[in-house]
């Protein structure tokens, strides 16, 4: 799979103190420091949208709907958190938005596990995995994931937002987001680092049934198990 | 088989969130299995951390869009407001107007009212 994007090291660096005061003068009503915010923190927000979405064009409707709820909400923004962080809650409410919109629509959800076995790597991947490579088949390894498991670990192990507001933006519980969260790093584990001799994980083999008999378990719906 | 059991926590241990009781860290300490899943959990986690620093271009033209979206919800804001202020105004001027015509007709029915009904005397 091709993607039309290419991935450079780190953001622009801006200190704290730089954002907090733009962040004071958007919120007294200053267009043009809310425009600063955006400039200074688009690629970042294009970013988390594109790794939960796993589709440029989602993840750009995404970016656009972020900014504009930022900016009907920014008389909200407290500050009692950073200004990014604030932004990746709304970012990751608008994708999962997207998201639910899109498997209304598409209903391609159930497709997401079928290019796993491409990305299995070697045996022995401590071996022949440098840095990189490993980072780039964690990124491929990620986009493979079902939405719901991936906004789970990528807000939570790659963003570092706590249980409870990945929970409240994502609608689910907060023991539901523990349970996605061990599922997607158990499945992220395996496709990275299969055990030696460990037959491939049934839901590899199976997505379409075992992805929905995941999908009740992980919501406790034993009714419809 | 305890390596079952501790296969789905091994994650919360390398992410800090979980401390193991002393039997399962002993079990740890002697299972290469439970070892290697660990370590392979930790390195997964150092790596899913360093994807923090790394950033997608976006397409060009995103940033443009947002900009555009951002000054149109800005000047409809305005508009509104302005219209919001517009109207505060006139509904004060016609309640003003209106509490003057009140207020002069008043006097004009009493002055009548006075001369219609003189004092006797």
């Amino acid at each position: 799979m091709t993607r039309n994007l290419s991935a450079v090291q780190g953001s622009k660096t801006v200190m704290p103190d730089a954002m907090g005061e733009l962040v004071v003068a958007a919120k007294a009503g200053d267009r043009s420091a809310f425009d600063e915010l955006v400039r200074l923190t688009y690629a970042d927000t294009y970013t988390l949208a594109f790794r939960l979405t796993a589709d440029p064009e989602d993840a750009c409707d995404v970016v656009q709907e972020s900014y504009l709820r930022a900016y009907r909400g920014l008389k909200r923004f407290r500050g009692d958190a950073q200004f990014s962080t604030w932004l990746y809650r709304i970012t990751s409410n608008c994708a999962s938005t997207q998201l639910g919109r899109r498997a209304r629509h598409r209903h391609d959800e159930l497709d997401d596990d079928v290019a796993l076995d491409e990305l299995r790597p070697d045996a022995n991947p401590e071996a022949s995995l440098d840095s990189a490579v490993l980072r780039s088949s964690l990124q491929a390894a990620l986009l493979s994931l079902p939405p719901r498991l991936r906004a789970v670990v990528v807000l939570r192990d790659v963003y570092d937002l706590p249980h409870e507001s990945i929970a409240s933006e994502l609608g689910i519980s907060v023991s539901a987001a523990k349970v996605r969260l061990h599922r997607a790093r158990r499945r992220l584990r395996e496709q990275l680092y299969p055990m030696p001799g460990e037959p491939l994980p049934i839901h590899l083999s199976a997505p379409a049934v075992t992805g929905r008999f995941d999908d009740l378990v992980d919501e406790g719906d034993a009714r419809a198990v | 088989m305890r390596c079952d059991d501790l296969s789905g926590r091994l994650g919360d241990v390398a992410s800090g969130s979980l401390v193991l009781d002393d039997a399962d860290r002993l079990h740890v300490d002697q299972c290469l299995r439970c070892q290697a899943e660990l370590v392979q959990y930790r390195r997964l986690l150092r790596t899913l951390r360093a994807l923090r620093t790394e950033v997608f271009d976006p397409a060009p033209g995103v940033l443009a869009d947002v900009l555009a979206g951002i000054e149109e919800l800005g000047e409809r804001r305005a508009v509104r407001s302005l219209l919001s202020g517009r109207r505060a105004a006139y509904v004060g001027g016609i309640a003003a107007a209106a509490a003057t015509a009140a207020a002069g007709g008043a006097i004009v029915i009493a002055s009548r009212s006075r001369r219609r009904f003189p004092l006797a005397g």
